[in-house]
């Protein structure tokens, strides 16, 4: 028999505010031990929590962005379960009433090859709540330490409906979530940093079938292969025992990847006995979002993602490749832009940026998320090349090589071909004697020539490139050669 | 749970409750706290059809804070209630997942 | 020095202030009188769980030397004030009167806290009280049974039995008390005394350990009316850090005494006067509504019909409430921690076995259990529906009324011990003055009157949300035309 999985992802996001979800101590990543905490974060006696109102408008934004109902009135309420990592030993979290109900993320499904966009399908979204991160629980020997630095952070929880087939699906679908939440800058989205945490709920299911299966809730997928690894492991896993008749022996539970072994291991579900005891947090009042803040907050959306993508492709008639490195990052995208507004020969900058830039960037250890940060040339500057190029003051080739100069120094190309003296040779006389001396001494590609094999020319211009260090022009090499081959 | 609506499951509340109880203790919270969930068996017959729940005595709305940071404890002032500490930190005893 | 100390530690407030102004004392021979007063008298009292002497003459002569520049805070700057164990003060215990924080000193201050010190305040004892503010009686402290001081052998009321009974001894001039289901006010009238019950909101509970949320609200004890209206202007107001915290204009209370006068119309509302009420208490009531009438005010019969479902709406909530908010006592990160412990769980169980006395677990298991699976409709949404219930019999009650009077308590002091045993009839002493919290009114307890037996009677004023000026007016009336406010226990 055929199975098919079924799977929906629950995404933790930490918002970017500057100060926590219910109390103002600073929120910072790398800090020394318990140095960004206060009474609410450590729950002393007598500590109340207040709202982050940028945290409810970002949470509102993402609603937005991904197409959710935004609830008129949502409430607070307090999962209660004790865990060292909670300092309160309940978690200020929303149950009947989340900010955000229903919405969708678009994703593309994987095409037959790299070079062709594939289909798209919209993946629903059951909820996104807002709650507050617990701290940190480093473990040793015999005993833990906590810190709660984290603790008390602005989380946003997104629930998917079970409506991905696949690993790679599921892949898919939180590639397409973080790179809107990276457009709405809500987030940094950093895996490695608990940024952005996801647990998967898995079953499987005879083909066809319409109930769903015995399900089972993966956490500890830590990085993005971690997702992808995890999830492909557990539906292995249940397929394996449901093809050896043991599909009932698959019990709802809660399992941990295991990154280094590569398994998903049960974890001893006696200590999760889920009663939450859920109830509305009689010290916070109730939120309110008006028509006009969704008004404001709406209109100051950013192009979502795929319809920048599809827009590169027809405005600037770009193919699908370039477009998949370039849309996937705002800030990328939108240099682009820029720089095609100062000079508008789009494909040869997208080039410039997806091939060198992007090649400059990584090799110079960038942050790869945001790889434009500390980026010394300037989209202007980046079109000042392309233009030099289309004027015939610089080749290509010498284009790539002002361009590692320009992100070393930051200076100006102009000025770059003027000191190294690398602007395109157009003295006519001096390249008919380079030609006429190139063509002596290669008959072979010479006689092919003359045979009709228009190639051949090829090998001479090449010579004549290596002799002039580049600097020819290369529709004058290629006039002469012809000429003086007539 | 059990049958009589009357009686608490002490066990399973008290492991909820992260409370260690003694058998004797057990054996009068189950009697007492059953005296006193007969004495509120008067709101079962109450008829609450339309009635909104009340969590708070004066319902305001969106007390909200703008986002801006202020001045938190020290590490020191963070743990000096703390008993069990090292390099800043909180120790527990081993969590067993 | 033993008279000059005599004659100061029954002085009101009021009085102090005056002396102070005149330069007749000083901060510093009054802190010292009550310092004296608490020394000679707690052995038997045992209001105080801890107190700093030398810190106290130290905010005293600091006051002093502001008043010798003419520069005083407010006008209880150098008076002491006394507060209860679950408040919030950078530097001292915070006990809560438990084993669980036994040990935990407050790295903070409450609001309460920052607005007395901004008012030059002399930051005296810390009260005891039910551990917790979980009890009626003060019997339930982990670390000593606070007498009434008119009768030693019997409670002082509780929770903020500490407060009551070391104003009522005088051992402070000034106390501050919290009050979720009574605890301001049940004492203060089982002691003598004044006790109020703000409208929940007027005080922010920012740094008062939490019992129940939505209910907890923290107010002033004092020998008079006008006491409470001075020490209220300065602990009032608005606290951005409590998400409940009213916004409102606070007005000079002191002054709105002398200027707000009735007639009043004055609600007797039938239910409190059944069942269970103390013939001597009842008569002590009726006397005072009788005051009233003679002042011209209309005394008018209401009903407050859902009242006998207070007490079981207020456990159900009250447990819940605590249940969750008592979790953070874990034994992790400030809490007593147990020696015996293999691992994380353990620390929780035991810690919370070791700290917690039998009270403080009965109700976290309730509180629990309401919550459970199961078990929530039926339970705390039920009560929530119902308090919306009670609270709408209030309001249809002050549609024509200004105030409602009700005893405070149905019977006097009762000898400790008496009730322990029982925890629901320990329940029903707080059966007048719980819908209060569950509506979120303001309601004070004066003295009208003594028993046979010469235990204090005190008279419940209940008042509109917010307007506690009023209330205090009304109450005023009352005090200046009777003298019971003058009566002391002799100890
Ligand atoms: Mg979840
Ligand atoms: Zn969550």
């Amino acid at each position: 028999m055929e199975y098919e999985a079924v799977i929906g992802l629950e995404v933790h996001v930490q918002l970017k505010t500057q100060s926590k979800m219910f109390t103002r101590a600073r929120c910072a990543y790398g800090e020394a031990p318990n140095t960004l905490t206060n009474p609410v974060v450590m729950a002393l006696p007598g500590a109340l929590p207040v709202m982050n109102k940028e945290a409810i408008r970002k949470t509102v934004q993402v609603g937005l962005m991904l197409g959710c109902e935004i609830a008129q009135s949502c409430k607070w309420d307090r999962k209660n379960y004790f865990y060292p990592d909670s300092p309160k030993n309940y978690q200020i979290s929303q149950y009947d009433q989340p900010i955000c109900d229903g919405g969708f993320v678009e994703i593309e499904m994987p095409g037959p090859s790299r070079n062709v966009m594939g289909e798209h399908r919209k993946v629903k979204l059951t909820r996104i709540h807002l709650e507050e991160d617990v701290g940190k629980l480093t473990h040793y020997d015999g005993e833990s330490l906590v810190d709660y630095n984290r603790a008390g952070r602005p989380l946003i929880e997104i629930v998917s409906e079970p409506d991905l087939f696949s690993a790679d699906e599921a892949f898919a679908y939180l590639t397409s979530l973080r790179t809107h939440l990276l457009y709405l800058g809500v987030s940094d989205c950093d895996m490695e940093k608990g940024q952005l945490r996801c647990d998967a709920n898995i079953s499987v299911r005879p083909k066809g079938q319409k109930e769903l299966g015995v399900k089972v809730e993966i956490k500890n997928l830590n990085s993005i292969s971690g997702v992808r690894n995890g999830i492909t492991y557990e539906i292995k896993r249940q397929i394996a025992l449901c093809q050896k008749g043991e599909g009932a022996s698959i019990v709802q539970e809660t399992r941990s990847w295991d990154a280094d072994k590569g398994i998903t291991f049960s974890m001893r579900s006696k200590e999760m006995a889920h009663d939450y005891r859920y109830f509305p947090d009689p010290d916070l009042m109730p939120v309110r979002v008006s028509e006009e803040i969704k008004k404001t907050l709406a209109d100051a959306l950013p192009e979502r993602p795929f319809a920048k993508q599809e827009r590169f492709m027809k405005e600037y008639n770009l193919p699908y490749t370039i477009t998949s490195v370039l849309c996937p990052d705002k800030a990328l995208s939108d240099y682009f832009e820029s720089a095609v507004k100062a000079h508008n020969n789009p494909k040869a900058i997208a080039n410039f940026i997806a091939n060198d830039l992007l090649r400059e960037l990584s090799n110079a250890g960038c942050d790869m998320a945001h790889p434009l940060e500390g980026c010394k040339i300037q989209p202007e500057a980046l079109a000042e090349l392309a233009k030099l190029v289309d004027e015939g003051m610089i080749s290509k080739q010498i284009a790539q090589d002002v361009l590692v100069i320009m992100f070393e120094t930051g200076d100006a190309p102009e000025k770059i071909v003027e000191e190294k003296g690398l602007k395109q040779s157009s003295d006519t006389g001096e390249l008919e004697s380079i030609c006429s001396e190139v063509i002596a001494n290669n008959p072979k590609p010479v006689q092919e020539f003359k045979d009709g094999k228009d190639t051949a020319i090829n090998a001479l211009k090449g010579q004549v490139m290596k002799a002039t260090k580049g600097k020819a022009n290369p529709k004058m090499v290629d006039d002469i050669l012809r000429k003086l081959l007539s | 749970m059990a049958e009589d609506k009357n009686s608490i499951d002490i066990d399973y509340v008290a492991n909820l409750a992260r409370i260690d109880l003694s058998q004797e203790e057990k054996d009068r919270f189950q009697k007492q706290l059953g005296d006193v969930l007969v004495y509120f068996e008067k709101l079962s017959a109450v008829d609450v059809e339309g009635v909104e729940p009340m969590a708070h005595p004066f319902p305001v709305y969106n007390v909200l804070e703008e986002d801006v940071v202020e001045e938190g404890f020290t590490a020191e002032e963070a743990l000096m209630n703390a008993k069990h500490q090292r390099n800043n930190q909180v120790i527990v005893p081993k969590v067993v997942e | 020095m033993t008279t000059m100390t005599e004659h100061l530690f029954y002085k009101t407030a009021t009085e102090l202030s005056a002396l102070l102004e005149k330069k007749e004392i000083t901060s510093v021979e009054l802190t010292k009188a009550f310092i004296e007063r608490t020394k000679a008298t707690d052995d038997s009292v045992k209001a105080f769980l801890s107190y700093d002497e030398a810190d106290a003459l130290a905010q005293a002569e600091a006051s002093d030397k502001r008043r010798a520049e003419g520069k005083p805070l407010s006008a209880l700057d150098g008076v002491p004030v006394s507060l209860k164990d679950n408040m919030a003060v950078t530097g001292q215990p915070h006990t809560c009167a438990s084993k669980i924080l036994e040990h935990y000193v407050s790295p903070y201050d409450a609001h309460i806290t920052e607005q007395l010190k901004k008012a030059g305040v002399v930051l005296w004892g810390r009260l005891n009280l039910d551990e917790f503010a979980m009890g009626s009686s003060t019997e339930n402290s982990a670390f000593q049974t606070t007498a009434n001081p008119w009768d030693l052998e019997r409670i002082p009321g509780g929770s903020s039995g500490g407060s009551a009974a070391s104003l009522a001894a005088g051992q402070t001039p000034l106390s501050l008390g919290s009050d979720t289901g009574g605890s301001i006010r049940q004492p203060a009238s089982l002691c003598g005394i004044v006790g109020m019950k703000p409208t929940y909101g007027l005080i922010s509970r920012y740094g008062l350990a939490a019992f129940a949320s939505s209910l907890d609200q923290i107010g002033p004890f004092a020998h008079t009316i006008k006491d409470v209206a001075l020490l209220l202007g300065i602990i009032a107001g608005h606290d951005r850090r409590d998400s409940t915290s009213y916004k409102t204009e606070i007005p000079n209370y002191v002054e709105a005494l002398e200027s707000k006068k009735g007639p009043w119309t004055i609600g007797v509302p039938k239910e409190y006067f059944g069942e269970g009420l103390d013939p001597e208490v009842k008569a002590s009531v009726e006397k005072a509504i009788a005051f009233y009438k003679d002042q011209g005010c209309t005394i008018k019969e209401v009903s407050i019909p859902k009242l006998d479902l207070a007490l079981p709406t207020y456990y159900i909530i009250a447990t819940a409430e605590a249940s969750s908010n008592l979790a953070r006592y874990d034994g992790i990160r400030y809490t007593h921690r147990s020696e015996d412990t293999k691992n994380a769980i353990d620390v929780y169980f035991k810690s919370r076995e070791e700290g917690f006395s039998e009270e403080v677990k009965r109700r976290i298991i309730l509180g629990t259990y309401v919550l459970s699976s199961g078990y929530y409709d039926a339970y705390y949404l039920k009560a929530q529906k119902v308090r919306t219930l009670i609270r709408e019999d209030f309001m249809k009650a002050f549609e024509s009324c200004d105030v409602l009077i009700t005893p405070t308590t149905p019977t006097t002091a009762f000898k400790r011990g008496e009730k322990s045993a029982d925890p629901l009839q320990m329940y029903l002493s707080d059966i007048y003055t719980i819908s209060v919290n569950l509506s979120g009114l303001p309601g004070l307890s004066l003295p009208c009157g003594y028993s046979s037996e010469g235990l204090p009677i005190g008279l419940q004023l209940i008042g509109k949300p917010y307007e506690e000026a009023e209330l205090l007016s009304i109450a005023h009336a009352f005090e200046s035309a009777h003298d019971y406010s003058a009566k002391h226990p002799e100890l």
